[in-house]
C-alpha cells in the first residue's frame, strides 16, 4: 500500500452519503485545484438545507455522573447533524492520514516528541524555572497560579490595575477550563473570542464541542440562526462565506478598542521564554499585537526545552489535526512591544497532581491536536457536547476524572476500546490503556453503578465455577437468558431494541464435545 | 505439541460451530488437541468493565484449565488478548506466566507458530469483506492498521488468500471500530448501534457477500444489525472459511 | 506558602520515577526536491497563497491591479512606496484601513510555503493582519528546505516576535467550507524578488 491508496480525493464510497453536496462550493488554488488546507474539506459535505434542530449537550447537574449515553443517543436523534458531524470529522482523519504517510519519518517523529514531552515533563520543575527566568529577562511579568481560580483573579488583577474592561482573545482550552469567560462575565469584564468557531459558541451561550473546530456540531443553518439572533444578520442567508464575513466585520471593532489580548499557548520554549501559538485565522496575532495590554495563559505542561524541538512539534501538529503541513499562522511571542505590557500565567490546575499518577502521568505529553477525537467512531457519533466536560473524546475520557473524579466517572466507559485514537497521537499517549486503567480505579472505588458491579460480581461467580456455568449455558432455550447475563440481564434489553438477537443455537460447544469427542466422560 | 483449545463464552453459547471448525482445523494439521472440560471464561467481560476482583476467580480457573499445554489456541483476537496482556488479577507466578504468554490467537497461530503454506481443503468462491476486530488488529498485531505509517502486513488476509476463489473487496472505512466494544453494546446502545450500522451499510457498498472476521463478537452484533436493516449479508468466522466450510 | 512554591513542591514531589533522558533529534533528509523555488511556490498554492513573478521592469507587476485597486497601501520595503509611512504610525490600531500591506520575508520555507517575518519586517506588527492583502517580497536565495531547517535561524532566539505565515487568514469553522481572509488577510502573495544589492 502507497500513499496513494490513502489519497483523501480518491472516488471511494462514504458511509454517510446523505450530506454529500451537488455542487462544489471550496475555493481554488492559484492553480485551479480545490484547496484542503486550515480545517477546509477535501470533499464537499454539506448537511441539507432541512432546519433540524441542533441537539444539545449533557444534561448537567451539579457533581451527578454525566450520562453521555443519554446526550450521544439525542445527537444520534437529529441524524442531519449526526451524519455532518461523523463525516466531516472522518474526512479530517483522512486528510491526517495522508499527511502521515507522506513523511517517511513520521514514526520517528511521534517517537521523538514523546520522549522531548516525557524528558521535560519529568523534570518540570528545571524547565519551568528556566523558561521563568528567560520570559523575566525579555521584560515579561511572569505570574503563577495553583489553580483555574487562581489565574482568573490573577487576569482580573492585571486588568483593574489598566483599568482594563474589554479583551479579545484567541483561543484556549486552558482558558475553558479555568471557567474564564464567565467568572470575568460576573466581574463586569466584556470578554469578545475572535476565533471564528469559539465566537459562534459564545454568540449561543453553548461550550466549544472539539478542541480544533469548536462549532463542528453545528450546521450553517444553526449558525445563520445563532448570528441573526445576536449579530442581526439575515436569518436567511445560511452562506458560510456571508457568515464568517459577518463574524469578520463585526468583530474588528471589538480587536482595535479592546484594552487587553489574551492568548493560549501551544508551546512555551524554557530556553528563550518564548510563547508560540499556532492558528489558522490569526486571530492569536491580532490579540497580541493591537491591544497595548497582552496576557499569555499557558498551561505548565506545555513547556518544551529548546527552540530546535519546535522542528518536531510544529511538523506534527497541524499535519495530526487538519492533515495540513502547518497552520495558517505559527507566532511565537518573546518581548513586549515598545510601550506595551506582556504578562504571563503559568497554571497547574491538577498537572502538578497529574503527574503523580504512575498509571496516568503521560497524558500530560497532549498538544491538544484533536487527532483522537477525528478518529474515534463514538466521538464523531456522539458530538463533543455529550461529553459535559472541557475536554471531549478520548483524551477527555482520561484527563476529566482528574478534575472531578465523581462527575466524570462514567466517561472511561464510553469508549469501545479500539486504541485507534493511539495510534494517531502524535506523542504516542496510550490512551486506550489508560480508558482501561481508569476503569480499574473507578470500580475498586466504587464510582461505577451498583447494578452495573453488581451484575459483574454476579458474572464472575458463575463463571468461576464450572457446573454452574455449563448448566447456565446448556440448555438452548436459556442461553440467550442467562449467558451472557450482563447483555440481557437488563430491563430495558438494549441489545433487542437496535438489533436482532442472536439465534439459539441447538446446543453449546460443551454439550456437542460431549456428545461427539468424549468417551466415557473424559478426554 | 500439545495444544489446549480455549472455546470463548460466548461461542461457547451463541457460535458453537466456530469452535468445532477450529477444532477441526488445528487436527487437519495433525496437531494433538486437547479441550479442557471445566473451562469457562478469560474474564473479559468483568475487566472490561473495570471489574478485575470479580475476574479473579474466573481467571485463577483459566490458568487451572490451561496449565500444562504447549500452547493455547483460541479463536477469538480480543480473549487472547485479554489473558495475555489483563490476566493481572492473580499472583503471577511462573505458572501464570506461562499460560498467558503460551495463549495464541487462531490466526497467529496459524501465521507465525505453524506457518501454513497452503489450505488444499478450502475453498470460499465467494465477495468477502474482512472485518478487523479492534483487539486482534491493534492488540495483537494483526495486520497494520490504517493509522500507522509502517509497511503493510496482514496475517488474516494471508491466510484467506490460501483459499481458493475468495474474492476480496475494500471497505472507505477499512479499520474503525464496528461498536460492539463488549459490554459497551448493553450500555451504550444508541451509539453502537449506529456504530454497526454504518459498518454493515459499508460491507454492502463494497458489494460484500460474506464478512468474515477472526472475532464472533464483532460478527455477531454486525449480524444482528444487518438483519435489523434487511441487507443480505453473511457473516462468517475465518475458522470456518480455513476449515473448508463451504457456505 | 506562594503558588509558585506549592507548584514547584508538588512538581518535585510527583516527579515521575525512571530515566527519560532528552533525545537527539537528527536531521531528517527534506521532503522537497532540489528546486526549493518550485516546491515553495507548489506548497504555498496548495494553502491558500499565490506566487507572483516580478516583472521586467516592475518588480510588482503580478499584483499591480491589486496596488491600483488599493486606496491605502502601506510599504515597509525600499522598493515601493506606499501611502502611509509605517515608521510613522504610533498606535496598531491606525493601520486598520490599510488596504495592501507590502513587506518582504527573513527567508521561506519550501516544505510548507512558509514565510517568516519578525517586528523589524512588519514595523507595525498589526499591519500584517489588520490590512486586506498582503504582499511579501521573497528573495529566492532566501528559501530554506524545511521547517528544521528554519528552526536553526537566530531569529526566533532573538526577535521579541518572530512568526510564520503559510498562505492568508483561513478557517473552516462552518461546515467545513474553506474562507479566506477569517480574520486576518483575504490574501497573500509572495513576489520571488532577490534583496537589492547594497
Amino acid at each position: 500500500m502507497s500513499a496513494e491508496d490513502l489519497h483523501p480525493r480518491e472516488r471511494e464510497g462514504v458511509v454517510n452519503p446523505v450530506v454529500r453536496a451537488a455542487t462544489d462550493e471550496s475555493e481554488r488554488g492559484q492553480d485551479g485545484r480545490r484547496l484542503d488546507h486550515a480545517e477546509g474539506t477535501s470533499k464537499p459535505i454539506k448537511a441539507p438545507p432541512v432546519r433540524e434542530p441542533q441537539p444539545r449537550g449533557a444534561k448537567i447537574r451539579g457533581d451527578r455522573p454525566i450520562d453521555q449515553a443519554e446526550a450521544a443517543e439525542r445527537f444520534l436523534a437529529a441524524p442531519l447533524h449526526a451524519a455532518a458531524h461523523d463525516e466531516r470529522l472522518w474526512d479530517l482523519r483522512k486528510k491526517r492520514d495522508a499527511a502521515a504517510f507522506g513523511i517517511p519519518e513520521w514514526e520517528e517523529l511521534r517517537e521523538l516528541a514523546s520522549q522531548i514531552k516525557t524528558h521535560t515533563l519529568s523534570h518540570l520543575d528545571l524547565y519551568l524555572e528556566q523558561f521563568e527566568a528567560a520570559a523575566k529577562a525579555n521584560g515579561v511579568h511572569v505570574h503563577w497560579a495553583r489553580d483555574g481560580a487562581e489565574h482568573n483573579r490573577i487576569v482580573l488583577g492585571i486588568l483593574r490595575d489598566h483599568g482594563a474592561r474589554t479583551i479579545v482573545k484567541s483561543k484556549s482550552m486552558l482558558t475553558e477550563e479555568c471557567g474564564f469567560r464567565h467568572f470575568m462575565a460576573g466581574e463586569g469584564i466584556e470578554i469578545i473570542e475572535t476565533d471564528l468557531g469559539e465566537r459562534i459558541q459564545q454568540l449561543d451561550d453553548e461550550e466549544p464541542s472539539h478542541i480544533v473546530a469548536p462549532a463542528v456540531h453545528k450546521t450553517r443553518l444553526d449558525v445563520a440562526e445563532v448570528f441573526a439572533r445576536t449579530l442581526g444578520t439575515d436569518p436567511d442567508n445560511d452562506d458560510a462565506h456571508y457568515l464568517a464575513e459577518s463574524q469578520r466585520e463585526t468583530t474588528r471593532p471589538h480587536i482595535l478598542n479592546a484594552d487587553a489580548g489574551m492568548t493560549g499557548c501551544n508551546f512555551a520554549i524554557a530556553e528563550t521564554g518564548t510563547v508560540v501559538t499556532c492558528t489558522n485565522e490569526g486571530n492569536a496575532d491580532l490579540s497580541g499585537n493591537v491591544p497595548k495590554l497582552q496576557i499569555h495563559s499557558i498551561g505548565i505542561e506545555k513547556l518544551i526545552p529548546r527552540i530546535e524541538h519546535l522542528g518536531v512539534f510544529i511538523r506534527l501538529l497541524s499535519r495530526s489535526a487538519l492533515g495540513s503541513p502547518i497552520t495558517q499562522y505559527t507566532s511565537h511571542f518573546r518581548k513586549p512591544r515598545a510601550g506595551t505590557e506582556m504578562h504571563m500565567v503559568l497554571v497547574d490546575n491538577g498537572r502538578s497532581a497529574r503527574l503523580g499518577m504512575e498509571e496516568f502521568w503521560t497524558s500530560l505529553k497532549c498538544i491538544r491536536c484533536g487527532a483522537c477525537m477525528n478518529t474515534c467512531p463514538v466521538y464523531r457519533r456522539s458530538g463533543g457536547l455529550s461529553y459535559g466536560a472541557t475536554y471531549a473524546g478520548p483524551i477527555g475520557l482520561i484527563i476529566d476524572p482528574t478534575f472531578n473524579k465523581r462527575k466524570y466517572s462514567t466517561l472511561p466507559f464510553s469508549s469501545t476500546m479500539n486504541g485507534s485514537c493511539t495510534n494517531v497521537c502524535p506523542v504516542k499517549i496510550n490512551i486506550h490503556e489508560q480508558i482501561f486503567a481508569w476503569r480499574k480505579v473507578l470500580a475498586e472505588e466504587h464510582q461505577i453503578p451498583l447494578l452495573k458491579q453488581g451484575m459483574m460480581k454476579a458474572a464472575g461467580a458463575v463463571l468461576a465455577r464450572p457446573a454452574a456455568y455449563r448448566a447456565a449455558i446448556g440448555a438452548a432455550d436459556s442461553a440467550l437468558k442467562v449467558l451472557p447475563r450482563f447483555a440481557v440481564y437488563n430491563p430495558l434489553n438494549t441489545w433487542g431494541k437496535k438489533r436482532e438477537m442472536p439465534d439459539a443455537p441447538r446446543q453449546s460447544f460443551h454439550a456437542w464435545y460431549k456428545e461427539n469427542r468424549m468417551k466415557d466422560g473424559a478426554k | 505439541m500439545r495444544i489446549g483449545l480455549f472455546v470463548p463464552c460466548y461461542v461457547d453459547a451463541f457460535e458453537p460451530e466456530v469452535g468445532i471448525a477450529t477444532l477441526e482445523l488445528l487436527e487437519r494439521f495433525g496437531l494433538d488437541v486437547h479441550y479442557p472440560y471445566d473451562q469457562t471464561c478469560c474474564g473479559q467481560p468483568m475487566t472490561n468493565t473495570g471489574c478485575h476482583q470479580e475476574a479473579a476467580a474466573t481467571e485463577a480457573l483459566f490458568v487451572k484449565n490451561f496449565s500444562g499445554f504447549d500452547y493455547v489456541v483460541a479463536p477469538s483476537g480480543s480473549c487472547v488478548h485479554q489473558v495475555r496482556e489483563h490476566l493481572t488479577a492473580i499472583p503471577q507466578t511462573d505458572a501464570v506466566r506461562k499460560v498467558r504468554e503460551s495463549t495464541f490467537e487462531l490466526v497467529e497461530f496459524l501465521h507465525d507458530v505453524l506457518k501454513v503454506e497452503a489450505l488444499p481443503w478450502a475453498r470460499f468462491p465467494h465477495k468477502v469483506a474482512y472485518h478487523a476486530n479492534c483487539n486482534a488488529l491493534r492488540g495483537i498485531d494483526h495486520a497494520r492498521p490504517s493509522e500507522l505509517n509502517l509497511p503493510y502486513f496482514s496475517k488474516p488476509l494471508n491466510l484467506l488468500k490460501k483459499v481458493a476463489g475468495v474474492e476480496l473487496v475494500n471497505l472507505a472505512r477499512p479499520d474503525e471500530c464496528c461498536g460492539f466494544g463488549g459490554t459497551f453494546s448493553v450500555f451504550e446502545p444508541a451509539v453502537s448501534a449506529k456504530m454497526g450500522y454504518d459498518k454493515v451499510a459499508d460491507q454492502k457498498r463494497a458489494g460484500a457477500e460474506y464478512v468474515v472476521s477472526a472475532d464472533s463478537s464483532c460478527l455477531m452484533h454486525q449480524k444482528g444489525c444487518a438483519e435489523r436493516l434487511g441487507l443480505p449479508l453473511k457473516y462468517i468466522h475465518i475458522a470456518q472459511v480455513l476449515n473448508g466450510a463451504a457456505a | 506558602m506562594s503558588a509558585r512554591e506549592a507548584i514547584f513542591s508538588d512538581l518535585r514531589q510527583n516527579r515521575p520515577a525512571g530515566e527519560f533522558p532528552l533525545p537527539e533529534v537528527p536531521l531528517f533528509p527534506p521532503l522537497v526536491g532540489d528546486d526549493l523555488v518550485a516546491e515553495f511556490g507548489e506548497r504555498l498554492v496548495r494553502m491558500g497563497g499565490r506566487v507572483a513573478e516580478p516583472g521586467a521592469d516592475d518588480v510588482f507587476a503580478g499584483v499591480r491591479e491589486r496596488l491600483a485597486a488599493a486606496t491605502v497601501v502601506a510599504s515597509a520595503v525600499p522598493e515601493l512606496e506606499g501611502t502611509l509611512d509605517l515608521r510613522a504610525v504610533s498606535r496598531p490600531q491606525d493601520v486598520n484601513d490599510v488596504d495592501v500591506a507590502v513587506v518582504r520575508a527573513v527567508f521561506g520555507i519550501a516544505e510548507t510555503g512558509s514565510v517568516l517575518f519578525t517586528q523589524d519586517q512588519l514595523i507595525v506588527n498589526a499591519v500584517a493582519y489588520l490590512a486586506q492583502h498582503l504582499v511579501v517580497l521573497l528573495d529566492p536565495a532566501d528559501i530554506l528546505p524545511n521547517v528544521q531547517a528554519a528552526y536553526r535561524r537566530p531569529e526566533f532566539g532573538q526577535a521579541a516576535y518572530a512568526v510564520l505565515h503559510t498562505g492568508p487568514s483561513a478557517t473552516a469553522d462552518i461546515e467545513g467550507v474553506l474562507i479566506h481572509g477569517a480574520q486576518g488577510v483575504r490574501s497573500l502573495t509572495v513576489v520571488l524578488q532577490p534583496r537589492a544589492t547594497p
